[in-house]
Order: C-alpha cells, then structure tokens, then sequence
C-alpha cells in the first residue's frame, strides 16, 4: 500500500506543469484566474494545442492517438490542468462518442471521424435525452426509418448541451418502430448537424445564459453508412460508455482548487473586523467540506488502482458523482456566503473579456450566484444523482 | 390562544391573494423584470388605491396600524407570486425609519407620499466592507455650517434605481464601527455630487451603488437625533427581517405545492414519479420544513407585535431557520423537477432564486445563529 509518486511519475509532474505554464495562453489563463466567461474558441484554440503534443485524448488507446498515460499520469494530469484553471476538453466528442467509435465503428468510421475530434476540427454534441425520456432514457421516441441507402430521423432530443456550435450530433434513436420500452430497438446514429430538417432552439439556464438546447428533427434523411455497428445496439452501445472511463467525474482537483479559493477568499473577507475564515460557524463548514473531499479523493485513487489492475470501474462510479457534485455544489454555496450581499448584483456582462465598464464587487462576488443556480444541474445531469442511487441499490446491495 | 387572523387580516389576504393570482402570472412577472423600471408602476398605484402601502404604518401617521402581523400577511402573499414591486424597501425600510424617528414635516411629507403611491424610497446602510455589521459605517458626514456634507460608498441598495428619496446612513462622529456616531440623512439622489451604478439583482429586482462624493445635506434632511442612529436602523431592519421571513413562506409553499403536482404528472419508467417513495418522504420533509417556517415566523410577528427586549432574538431565531428551509425546499424543488428546474422558462427557479438571495439579505443564517446564541 503506497501513495506516492515515483521518481518517474514527480519527473511527469515537472513535465506536465512546464507545458501549461509555457502553453496555456495568457488570455485563457486570465479568464480562468478571473472567473470570466470561456468561448467557444478558447476551448479549440486549448484542444488544438493538446493534440499538437500528443495530450489530447487522455483516454485513447494509443493507436487512435491516445497519451497511453498510466491511471497515476492522468491523475497528475488532471490535478495540474486544474491548478491552472485550464479549460476541460470538451467531452461530447472526445470522452461520448470517440469511445463508441473506436469501440464499436468500422474502419471507415473510425478513419472520418477519429482524427477530427482529436484536433477539435469537428465540434459534436450529444442527442439523448428527450422531452419525456430524462432519467427514463430507454423510452425515447425519436424514429430513424430505414428507406433505401438512408433513415429518416424524426423526433426531438433535448438538454443538448452548446449545440449550438455543433457540427455533429450523435444520437439515440429508435430504429424498430416506435414501441416504447423495447431497448433493442434502439440504435446508434451520427448525423451531421448542417442536414436540411435540423433546427435547434436555445434553451436558457436559471443563469440567464444559453448552454443547452432543443435539436428537433424533421424528416432528417441520414446515410446509413453513418450508423454505428449493428441496428439494435445503441443501448448497449451508450451504456458501455456510461461505466467506463468516468475518472474526473468526481471532480476532486477542481475542488480541491475551488477550497482553497474559498479560503483565501474568507481570509480576505471582513466579518465583524475579523477575517470570515475565523468564524468558527463558517471555518468548521470549510473543514467540514475538506474532510468529506479527502475521503472522496481516497475513493477516487482506489478506483484509479483497480482500473489500472484491468477491472472496469463498476457501480464505483456511482459513488463519485454524488459525491463529487455534492461536494462541489456545496463550495458554490460557501463562496455565494463569502460574497454576502454582493451576490445579489446580476451583471453577466461584467464577465465578458472585453467588459470595460465600471465593476461592481469584489472580485467575482457577482458571479457565485449564478454559478451555484447553474451547477444545480450537475446533481440531475450524466444520470441524475436519484438514478446513481438507483445503481447502487441494484448492481451493489442487490435490492 | 389564538392564531387565527382578523376580519381586516383576512380581507387584506383575499385581496392581495386575488391580486396574485389574476393580475401576476409568471410570464407578467418576468416582463416586468426585463423592463427599464423594474416593476409595474400601474401596479404600484393598485397597491395605494387598495390600501396596501397604508399597512406598515401606525394610525397616528395616518396608516391602517402597522402591526408586525399585518406586514407579514402581506408579505406572505407577495411571496406566493415572488412580487418584485418594491413593498420593502419603499414602505418597510425607508417608510420605517421615517415612522420610527421622522419629525412631523418629514413624516407628513414622506409617508404621506408612500401611501398615496407617489414616492419612491431607499436604505443605503451596507458598505463594501460592512458585510453584515450595521454598526460598520465608513462613510462620513461632515458638519458645515447648517448642512452636513456626506462622502462614501453604500452597496447594494435595494431600490436605489428608482427612489426618490434615499435614507443613508453616515457616520457623524466617533471610528468605523463604533455603536455611536451614526446618523441618517434623507438624500435627494438627484444632489450634486450622487452617482448610482444600477443594476438588475439575482432575484429579479434592481438595486444600486450608491457613491457620495461631498454631497450637501442640509440640516432638516437630517433624520432622527444626530449619532444616535443604530439602535433605529436595528429595529427597522427587524421588521424587513420578518418582510422578508414572512415573503419566503410564500414562496416555499408555492415551491413545494408545484413540485408535487409535478411529480403527479411526470411520467417515467411508466408511472408518475410521485408514486416513488424516496421523491414521497422528500416532499413531506419539504412540507415539514414549511410548516415549521411558518410557525417561527408567526412567533418572531407576535414578539415584535409585543416589543421589548426580546424582539431581536426572536427575530434571529426566524432568520436563521427561515435560511434553512428556503435552502432545502428551494433546492430540492429544483432536483425533483429534473432538468426543467434548472431552466429560466420555469418559474420554479425563480422561486428558488429568490429564497436563495433571502438567506443572504440582513444577515444570513450563521448571523442570526450566533446573534441568539448571545442574545
């Protein structure tokens, strides 16, 4: 039994950090250093610099173009990127869909599409969740119609996070009628986005901003060619992914990071002449929060261990979303405290890069607000922490 | 004992209860929220026709007896349609201090203008540095001659956009967070010397910063006795506590009473979620925490009803329970109705919004917790 780093992996660690300070673009990190708004183009212009030194795809194998990173790298990996605040690649195309591809494509496939998500020349999105079909996926209604050479997609998919700047969408949908409730029925489409019958509306978050959408389709005529293995697998398909390759879901540097910010911060702030981190209220809440991150780090490194032994993380992950999102959320609500009534300004524009006008509140005070609103989706997302239950009680109590 | 309301109590919930349900649906509501002003100056001009604006104040001012209980009969209703007309700081926080140390001109002029719906009012006592200490005022008023001239930066003033009038508090004598030396001055934002950054608030209502820079008040602005203001703003703020307390029992029963009718209609895996036993024993924790809240807040109206010294703990005994069950039935609200509840097109979260900001206003929870422990 033994945490510590090799003389190998500390050499990876130095490695790791030269690269992000030389390499993290300066106004990517000051929008990370100051909590201002990403764009679309930092994220690519991030992701291109990855793939041109091979660190892209964390997860691949090494064939398609993967680190081949030992669970311990990306461990190091993943703490470092976070202390910089360096954007997360965006998971629809490298975490969601490559898997499937490389996993259950044909050659063809894995040739047209591996290599444009690994540059992120191809922005894709994710078409699963329906209307009605939330934490009930398998009862999605969405049809593909086989007609000659091509399906007819019709239905509409929802929750269809920043599809608006998507180039493709890869979709669960029915392709043995329309009989609800039979999961072999369901297969795994990939549709290019700029097809005629496509249309997506914007749906806006309790923070005022659009980050998901509407993506309805009608009479969407797509090649068959662009189905993935065999009609009828989807589920088993989108379900493979779903156990595998969930590290980073508990999100331990990210707060681990945010903690120490919510320290620094409650240093700085006045609580009746003294600092806020010495009222014994809100620092027995920050420990409180430190210990709980502590065991989830802990749970987290075993899943790494077995991993890397070659078992597949199970019900495991399970643990680290609820954990993890609660976590999280909870330090959304402590730097919301810490910021007090200068929470209450809402002033979205002051986030933007190019804001010049006159800044209201300390440093982002005027932006935990939204940010707690906001990641309340995380404990309903990715399988809402009630399914993760749910997993739990089956796959592991056997109820 | 008795609990149950008066005649005029009851008439005066049927009427804003009706008010709520005809006149401010959601989709009026976040139309209002988006305009320039902020709220509906139709409405406000209802709110003094029906006598609403007359209720925070006594009968000798020529109100309908501002009694505590009555505040939060109006203010429980508000928040059933989370109104963002500015009740509270208009007739609650500037109305209130003008009731409680006003000179005759200044009441007859100030809350007779509230009550006829023609005057807009404000509380500046926050500062950047103040957080929840009232006693914590940086800004300063410097006698000369007749007048005082007022130099500071007040945050987050609710209604600051909007009214006419702003009460502000300043320090006239003594260091930053001596209980002494503090006095209010009625400042006309249009003065010399005024500037505002106004903007929306998190929970669909405006405020401002308020920087003074030498700004001229003359002697009769001056609002009660001189230094002598802390313990006024104190007892004013006790009764926007309960406003508040009072509006956030609203808004958790609507909360809650939507998030069951939700789960009654949202099928998944072939039945309403309602019939799940762990989404069953959340709601009942949900309705328990309501209730709760509305018992304490029945006690805090009856104990500042009565007055003497043990108003301010019973008020922070609301405020810090009222934190914890608007934080639990707000979010759980949210993660029972799923992906929708994170949505700006569902009213839910703005409900949820707004009880968040409620536990942040006029000291949050760990305050007013500790604040009983040494009462």
């Amino acid at each position: 039994m033994n945490v510590d780093f090799s003389a190998e992996e500390l050499a990876f660690q130095e490695e790791v950090r030269q690269f992000l300070k030389e390499k993290l673009p300066a106004d990517i990190a000051e929008k990370a250093r100051k909590g201002l708004h990403f764009e679309k183009e930092d994220f690519v212009t991030w992701q291109k610099i990855l793939a041109e030194k091979g660190w892209a795809a964390v997860n691949w194998p090494v064939e398609y173009g993967g680190t081949g990173w030992t669970s311990t790298q990306k461990y190091i990996w993943s703490n470092e990127c976070a202390k910089v605040g360096a954007p997360g690649v965006i998971p629809f195309g490298m975490s969601m869909v490559a898997p499937v591809i490389y996993g259950f494509g044909n050659e063809e496939q894995k040739k047209r599409f591996l290599p444009d998500i690994l540059n992120s020349n191809v922005w894709w999105c994710q078409g699963y969740s329906e209307p009605n079909a939330g934490s009930d996926l398998a009862s999605l209604k969405t049809t593909a119609t086989r007609d000659g050479d091509e399906y007819v997609v019709n239905g509409t998919k929802t929750w269809t996070t920043l599809g608006q700047y998507a180039d493709w969408i890869f979709c669960l949908v029915r392709t043995g009628g329309s009989d609800a409730k039979n999961q072999e029925a369901i297969s795994f489409l990939l549709i290019d986005m700029t097809t005629p019958g496509i249309t997506v509306s914007p749906i806006y978050m309790l923070d005022e901003r659009r980050e998901v959408n509407e993506v309805h389709f009608d009479n969407v005529r797509v090649p068959v060619a662009n189905l993935i293995g065999e009609e009828g697998k989807g589920w088993t398909y989108a379900k493979v992914l779903l156990t595998h390759e969930r590290t980073g879901i508990a999100r331990v540097a990210q707060s681990k990071m945010a903690l120490q910010s919510v320290k620094a911060l409650a240093t700085e702030t006045n609580d009746f002449g003294r600092p806020l981190l010495e009222n014994p209220a809100f620092a027995q809440k920050v420990a409180e929060l430190e210990i709980d991150l502590l065991a989830l780090e802990y749970t987290e490194l075993r899943t790494l261990a077995a991993v890397s032994t070659g078992k597949a993380p199970g019900p495991e992950s399970s643990i680290l979303k609820i954990k993890g999102t609660e976590i999280a959320q909870a330090i959304d609500e402590l730097k919301m405290e810490i910021a007090g009534y200068y929470a209450l300004p809402f002033l979205d524009e002051q986030f933007d890069i190019n804001f010049d006008g006159e800044w209201v509140g300390p440093g982002s005070a005027a932006n935990t607000a939204p940010t707690y609103f906001n990641n309340r989706k995380t404990s309903i997302y990715g399988g809402s922490n009630e399914v993760q239950k749910n997993i739990i009680c089956k796959a592991v109590l056997g109820l | 004992m008795d609990f149950s309301y008066s005649e005029e109590q009851q008439m005066l919930q049927d009427s804003i209860a009706k008010f709520v349900q005809n006149d401010y649906d959601f989709d009026s509501r976040m139309k209002l929220v988006k305009s320039d002003l902020g709220y509906s100056e139709a409405n406000w001009k209802l709110f003094a026709e029906l006598g609403w604006l007359m209720v925070p104040f006594s009968e000798a001012d020529g109100g309908l007896g501002g009694s505590a209980a009555d505040l939060m009969v109006v203010m429980e209703e508000f928040g059933k349609g989370i109104v963002i007309e500015p009740f509270l700081a208009t007739t609650v926080l500037g109305g209130g201090l003008v009731a409680a140390v006003g000179n005759d001109t200044q009441k007859a002029e100030l809350i007779g203008g509230i009550m006829e719906g023609n005057l807009q009012m404000a509380f500046a006592y926050a500062e950047p540095q103040s957080r929840y200490n009232l006693a914590d005022v940086a800004t300063t008023a410097t006698k000369d001659g007749d007048s005082y001239r007022l130099s500071g930066h007040k945050a987050v003033v609710l209604n600051g956009a909007a009214a006419d009038v702003i009460a502000v508090s300043a320090r006239t004598s003594g260091s930053q967070m001596d209980a002494e030396g503090i006095s209010l001055f009625l400042v006309d934002p249009k003065s010399d010397g005024v500037r505002l950054k106004t903007y929306r608030t998190q929970d669909g209502g405006r405020a401002a910063e308020v920087h003074l820079d030498n700004v001229t008040v003359s002697a009769d602005q001056l609002l009660g006795a001189e230094g002598q203001a802390l313990p006024v703003m104190n007892q004013v703020l006790n009764r926007a506590i309960l406003s508040i307390c009072s509006e956030a029992v609203g808004a958790m029963e609507v909360s809650y009473k939507k998030t069951v009718e939700y789960t009654k209609t949202r099928v998944q895996f072939g039945v309403p979620i309602a019939k799940f036993q762990a989404l069953q024993h959340r709601m009942a924790d949900m309705f328990i925490e309501h209730q709760q809240a509305k018992s304490i807040v029945l006690m805090a109206a009856m104990k500042l009803d009565q007055g003497g010294a043990e108003a301010d703990k019973a008020v922070s005994a609301m405020k810090s329970r009222i934190g914890k069950a608007a934080r639990k039935i707000g979010q759980e609200s949210i993660q029972i109705h799923g992906g929708i509840g994170v949505t700006e097109e569902l009213d839910v979260g703005h409900y949820f919004k707004r009880l968040t900001m409620i536990e942040l206003l006029f000291g949050n929870g760990d305050f007013h917790t500790q604040r009983f422990a040494k009462l």
